[in-house]
């Protein structure tokens, strides 16, 4: 299992993926903003993504959980 | 700004977002007015909250700073139907340049050089790729409404292409609420240099020297010098006249810039496109021409002559600004946070602009910028030296900052030789997703 959790303050501007999707290592799990700049955040390794703990819209802390791999 | 206008005895009102209630702006202007959330939607670009704070504190003037509404036509339309002065050109000029296609058709037309490109936008796909074939690769994707470097891609094949059109279009259509696309010929070493003109209150336009704003990163500027070390005085003549032209053709007033590429396999320029308002690194042309540039907004913008007498302006010494971002100087990934320690240089030639002090919070809904370190020597080898003891005095805790990674652009053969081009951050840190293609907005 890894999660994935926020590297900054951010805007969670797309939520790329959905709980249950499989992904592979690399793939866009949500797109952040801060600063105006959009922060893809990827997947770090393969697995079914078995929970998303952020939704479009959100203000996250920098830690603050954003996924889980499985 | 607000220091310029306060010296000439104009009483200072600002606006700002509850994001930025704190912030040494607000408490430093004779009045602030807070206009709305931190969404800037529905505060710094919120027209109507704008001018109900104008009309409810008396306002005369509006100066809409360089983000923003800067750009905004119909904006500045608002703001004179109100019965205000729009402190920049006029909504017509903003709107014949804030079209790149339009614009780099006017200025086709007007004389200018321009890049090999399109003369109307593009609509898809397969559009694109007949235009670039016509053109030749690598051609440059961009957003005809756009700014910033957002959704600018280099494409140097059609399949590269395809999907790098299909990014900026989304992006444009995202960011500037246009769609429009267009390409040009990629340059493939270039510097970036811009000429600062004014369009004085009489109708004449004059141009004051250039800025090399070549250092960057995803597009977006993070050092600029004045003048050129890739500049001839030969070439620099002919890019004033040629910028004094671009002004002229739309009949501009107040400050502006001509952003132009020079090719430095042939040391041929052309056209980018014009900012219709003040730039991020005017103190650079202030330092080596003592002309505030601010003030003489101000004057135009009341129909009066300028501070300087036009005939007899002579650039001297050599200034360079670094922009301060609130980012790391590894990977320039936004470091939103707490300032907890702000140390400013200070010596012969150094000014700061800043925006922050120590206590401040840096949200992450605005752009990174946290202040501009302005510094002047006698020749190029003055101002450089000065520039990296002042950084070294220059102390921010708290977000990361792109700090030392500007001792280390200082640093490089590269700069400090004077002989580089738009990639030369992406060199000195080849990031993955991002192309050396340096080129903004």
């Amino acid at each position: 299992m890894t999660e994935i959790r926020a590297e900054m303050v951010a805007n969670v501007w797309k939520v790329v993926a959905a709980e249950g999707d499989t992904v592979a290592d690399g793939d866009t799990v949500v797109i952040l903003e801060s600063m105006k700049m959009e922060i893809p955040v990827l997947a770090e390794g393969a697995g079914t993504i078995s929970r998303l703990a952020v939704a479009e819209g959100d203000v996250i802390q920098e830690g603050d959980l954003i996924a889980v791999i499985e | 700004m607000a220091r310029t206008a306060r010296r000439l005895g104009i009483k200072v009102i600002a606006v700002y977002s509850e994001a930025d209630a704190e912030l040494p702006f607000v408490a430093e202007a004779d009045e602030a007015v807070l206009i709305g959330p931190a969404q800037a939607a529905q505060s710094y670009l919120n027209a109507d909250a704008i001018l109900a704070a104008a009309a409810r504190t008396g306002a005369e003037a509006i100066h809409p700073g360089y983000g923003f509404l800067a750009e905004n036509a119909s904006f500045a339309q608002r703001v004179i139907d109100a019965g205000l002065v729009w402190i920049g050109p006029s909504p017509d000029a903003i709107e014949q340049m804030g079209d790149k296609i339009r614009a780099r058709n006017l200025m086709a037309g007007a004389g200018v050089p321009v890049a090999a490109g399109s003369a109307e936008p593009v609509s898809d796909a397969e559009d694109a790729i007949a235009e670039a074939e016509r053109i030749g690769y690598p051609v440059m994707i961009k957003a005809a409404a756009g700014g910033g470097g957002i959704g600018m891609t280099v494409a140097a094949d059609a399949e590269r292409l395809r999907a790098g059109f299909e990014t900026a279009r989304s992006r444009a259509e995202r960011f500037f609420g246009n769609p429009s696309i267009l390409i040009e010929r990629f340059i493939a070493s270039a510097r970036h240099v811009e000429v600062q003109i004014l369009g004085l209150a009489d109708g004449r336009v004059i141009a004051l020297g250039e800025r090399d704003c070549s250092a960057q990163r995803r597009h977006q500027k993070l050092a600029e010098e004045t003048p050129s070390p890739g500049v001839s005085d030969k070439l620099r003549q002919r890019m004033m006249a040629a910028a004094i032209q671009a002004g002229e053709a739309v009949g501009y007033r107040g400050a502006g810039t001509v952003e132009c590429l020079v090719d430095r396999q042939t040391g041929e320029f052309v056209f980018l496109e014009m900012n219709t308002r003040l730039q991020v690194e005017h103190p650079i042309t202030e330092m080596v021409t003592g002309i505030d540039l601010v003030e003489q907004q101000l004057l135009i913008a009341d129909g009066a002559g300028v501070s300087f007498d036009v005939g007899s302006v002579k650039p001297a010494g050599h200034a360079l600004e670094l922009r301060v971002y609130a980012e790391d100087s590894v990977r320039f990934l936004p470091s939103p946070g707490v300032i907890s320690r702000w140390q400013e240089p200070a010596g012969a030639g150094v000014r700061v602009d800043a925006g922050y002090a120590a206590g401040n919070v840096v949200t992450p809904h605005y752009d990174p910028l946290l202040a501009k370190l302005i510094v002047s020597g006698v020749d190029r080898e003055e101002a450089l030296a000065r520039t990296s003891a002042a950084l070294a005095d220059f102390v921010v805790t708290g977000p990361k900052t792109n700090l030392a990674f500007h001792a280390e652009l200082l640093a490089s053969r590269e700069f400090a030789t004077g002989d580089y081009d738009t990639s030369v951050v992406s060199r000195l840190r080849p990031l993955p997703g991002s192309s050396g293609d340096g080129r903004c907005a």
